[in-house]
C-alpha cells in the first residue's frame, strides 16, 4: 500500500490517453485517493494554515468593503473605505510617506549591509567567524520592547541622555536635542534602530550560502582571468548565492514595510505630530484602539498589496537569469 | 579563498578587514553592553550626572526587585516568565512537528497539488502576519479562545518560514534511505519518525531557534488575545513596567527584565548556530 504512494505517479503520467478518457473529476479523485497518506501528513499544517492565514486574508479583503465595529453587524459600503483612505485621510497619506521613507532607507541599506558583512565574514578563517556572526546577528534577535530601555536612555532629550551628553561635551550641540520629540529626528532615529536590528535571518542565509559556494568556481574564475576580490564577488559569488539573495530580499521587504514595534516603543502611538506614524501603526490605531475594523481591514489590504507587489517586482528583477 | 590572500610583505587588506569587522562588531554590541550594565546598576548610579556608560558597583538588587516586588500589578513577575516560556515552548514543539510532517510529503512524495501548496507557502512568506491580525482576532474570539493559552499558541503553529526551510532542506537529501526503509516494509508514519526526523535535525533546530525568537519577543498576541493579567507574557510585562512611552522610570528593574528576556535567545543561538548555517544554505528561492 505504501509503495503505491510513491510509484503510482510515474504510471499515471505514462498513460495520458487513459487520463483523457476517465475525465477530469475521476482522475482527480483517484489522485487524491492515491495520495491520501501524503494528505494525512499535511492535514494538521494545512488546517491551521487555512484557518489562521488563508481565511484571514480572504476575510480582510471582504471586510475592507464594509463598516464593522464589532458591536453591530457589518454593513456593506462598497469602496467607501478606500475612498476615505486615499482622498480624505491625511494621516494615512502621511503614514504611507513615512513608511516608504523608512522602508527605502532601511530596506536596501540593511540588505546590502547584511550581504557585504556576510561576505567579509566568509573571507576570514572559520574559527574566528562565530564571534563576528554573533556580534552582527544578536541585535536582530533582541526585541524592540526589551531594547527600549536602552534607546530611551540613549536618545533621551535632556542632559542625562547619553547621546546629548557626549554631543555637548564635544561641543556639537549647545543644548540638549529632543531626538524623540523633534519631528525632524524621529524618522532618522527609527531608521538607525531598525538598521541596527536588520541583520537577521537574511544575514544567516547569506552567510550559509557563501560558505557553500563550490571552490572550483573560483579556480575556474582564476583561469578565466579574474584577478581582484571585487571581480570574484560580482562575477562568481553573487550569481552563486542568488537563491539566498532572493530569500533575503523577500524577508527584508516584509520587515522594512512593517516597521511598528520600534516606532511605538520609541516615539509612542500616536507619535508627536504623527512624525513616526507608519502604515502599521495606523492600522493598529484603527483596529485595536478605535475598533473600526472595516477601515483597518482596508489599510491591511493596501499594505498587503504593497508587500506582494514589491516582492513580485524583486522576483522579476533578481530572479531572471 | 583560504583566509586572507597572502600579500607580498604585510597584508594591509587583511589587517584592515579585521579592524573594520572588529570595530563595527563592537559598535553593534554597545547597546547590549549598555543594557547589561544598566541591569546591574544600583539606584545611586542610575541617575548620576554626568551619565556613566559602565557600572561601578554592580549589584543584583534590580533582579531582586523584579522578582519580589512586582509593583503595579498583583501578578508576580514569575507568572509572566512562566507564561512566556510555556507558550514559546509549545509553539516551538508542536510547530516543529506539524511543519516537519507537512514538509515530508511536499519534498519527497510526488503528490498532486504539491507544488501548488508549496507556492502558496512561498506567497505567505511575502507578507507579514501582522496585516492579518484583525481577522485572526475575530476568528480567535469566535472560537471562544480569548484569555486561554490556545489563543497564544494555535494561530502561530503553522508558520510558513519553518515549513519552507524544512521542505527545501529535505529536498536536497538523498532518497536512498527512504527507499531502503520502504523495502524493509516500514510504513510512512514509521519512516517519518525513524528516518526523516533524524535527517531533518539541522532544519528542526533552525526552525526551533527562529520560532522561539518570534514567539518569545512578540508582544502582540498577549496584547490582543488576552485581557487577564494572569495570561500576559514577558514582553507585555516589560511594556507595563516602563510605565508607557517616554517615561524613564525604574530603569534598573527594566534593564534587569530586558536582560532576562534577551539571555535565553542568545544561549539558544549559540547552541544551534552550526546547524542553523547548515540549514540556511538551502534556504534559496528560485523563480
Amino acid at each position: 500500500m505504501i509503495t503505491e504512494t510513491v510509484e503510482a505517479p510515474a504510471a499515471n503520467q505514462a498513460n495520458p490517453t487513459r487520463l483523457r478518457k476517465q475525465g477530469w473529476l475521476a482522475t482527480l479523485w483517484s489522485d487524491l485517493k492515491r495520495d491520501r497518506v501524503s494528505w494525512l501528513f499535511l492535514a494538521p499544517f494545512l488546517i491551521l494554515f487555512f484557518v489562521f492565514t488563508v481565511l484571514p486574508v480572504v476575510t480582510s479583503i471582504g471586510m475592507s468593503f464594509t463598516y464593522y465595529n464589532i458591536m453591530e453587524p457589518a454593513k456593506f459600503i462598497g469602496l467607501s473605505n478606500y475612498k476615505l483612505l486615499f482622498v480624505d485621510d491625511d494621516i494615512f497619506l502621511k503614514a504611507i510617506g513615512i513608511t516608504i521613507k523608512i522602508a527605502f532607507v532601511t530596506g536596501p541599506i540593511g540588505y546590502v549591509m547584511s550581504f557585504l558583512l556576510a561576505w567579509l565574514i566568509s573571507q576570514i578563517p572559520i574559527k574566528y567567524r562565530f564571534f563576528y556572526t554573533l556580534c552582527f546577528y544578536t541585535p536582530s534577535i533582541t526585541s524592540a520592547t526589551a531594547m527600549s530601555v536602552v534607546w530611551l536612555y540613549l536618545f533621551a532629550g535632556d542632559r542625562k541622555g547619553l547621546l546629548n551628553y557626549y554631543a555637548m561635551q564635544l561641543g556639537i550641540f549647545d543644548e540638549p536635542y529632543l531626538f524623540l520629540q523633534n519631528i525632524n529626528s524621529i524618522v532618522p532615529v527609527i531608521v538607525i534602530v531598525s538598521l541596527w536590528m536588520s541583520m537577521g535571518v537574511g544575514f544567516l542565509a547569506f552567510l550559509a550560502g557563501l560558505q557553500n559556494v563550490p571552490k572550483d568556481l573560483y579556480e575556474a574564475g582564476a583561469i578565466d582571468g579574474i584577478r581582484f576580490r571585487w571581480q570574484q564577488l560580482i562575477y562568481i559569488t553573487v550569481p552563486a548565492v542568488k537563491p539566498q539573495l532572493l530569500f533575503g530580499a523577500v524577508l527584508q521587504i516584509v520587515a522594512s514595510l512593517t516597521v511598528f514595534d520600534v516606532s511605538v516603543q520609541l516615539v509612542g502611538l500616536p507619535s508627536p505630530l504623527y512624525a513616526g506614524h507608519t502604515i502599521m501603526t495606523h492600522l493598529y490605531d484603527y483596529a485595536f484602539i478605535k475598533f473600526e475594523m472595516g477601515y483597518a481591514a482596508a489599510i491591511a489590504v493596501v499594505l498587503f498589496i504593497m508587500m506582494i507587489g514589491l516582492n513580485r517586482l524583486i522576483f522579476k528583477w533578481l530572479g531572471r537569469d | 579563498m583560504e583566509g586572507i590572500v597572502k600579500g607580498k610583505r604585510i597584508d594591509f587588506g587583511g589587517i584592515f578587514l579585521y579592524l573594520f569587522l572588529t570595530g563595527l562588531g563592537i559598535v553593534m554590541l554597545l547597546p547590549l553592553v549598555y543594557m547589561v550594565s544598566t541591569a546591574f546598576k544600583p539606584v545611586s548610579e542610575l541617575f548620576l550626572f554626568p551619565p556613566r556608560f559602565f557600572v561601578d558597583n554592580p549589584t543584583l538588587i534590580n533582579f531582586r526587585d523584579l522578582l519580589l516586588v512586582t509593583g503595579t500589578t498583583s501578578v508576580p513577575f514569575s507568572r509572566y516568565i512562566f507564561n512566556s516560556l510555556f507558550v514559546s515552548l509549545c509553539i516551538v514543539f508542536f510547530g516543529t512537528i506539524i511543519s516537519a510532517m507537512a514538509a515530508y510529503p511536499l519534498a519527497k512524495h510526488n503528490m498532486r497539488f504539491g507544488s501548488a501548496i508549496f507556492n502558496l507557502i512561498v506567497l505567505a512568506l511575502m507578507f507579514s502576519p501582522l496585516v492579518i491580525q484583525i481577522p485572526q482576532y475575530l476568528i480567535v474570539s469566535k472560537l471562544g479562545l480569548i484569555n486561554t493559552y490556545w489563543a497564544l499558541i494555535l494561530p502561530f503553529l503553522a508558520a510558513p518560514v519553518g515549513m519552507f526551510l524544512m521542505t527545501q532542506f529535505l529536498r536536497q537529501l538523498p532518497d536512498a534511505l527512504l527507499e531502503a526503509a520502504r523495502i524493509d516494509g516500514a510504513n510512512e508514519w514509521r519512516i517519518f519518525w525513524t528516518v526523516v526526523m533524524p535527517m531533518l535535525k539541522p532544519a528542526i533546530s533552525t526552525f526551533a531557534l527562529l520560532s522561539f525568537i518570534t514567539a518569545w519577543n512578540d508582544p502582540h498576541p498577549a496584547q490582543v488575545y488576552t485581557t487577564d493579567n494572569d495570561m500576559k507574557t514577558l514582553p507585555f510585562a516589560i511594556q507595563s513596567l516602563s510605565g508607557g512611552v517616554g517615561v524613564i522610570a525604574r530603569v534598573g528593574t527594566l534593564g534587569a527584565a530586558s536582560l532576562l528576556m534577551i539571555i535565553p535567545i542568545i544561549i539558544i543561538f549559540i547552541i544551534t548556530q552550526r546547524m542553523v548555517l547548515q540549514t540556511m544554505a538551502h534556504s534559496g528561492l528560485k523563480e
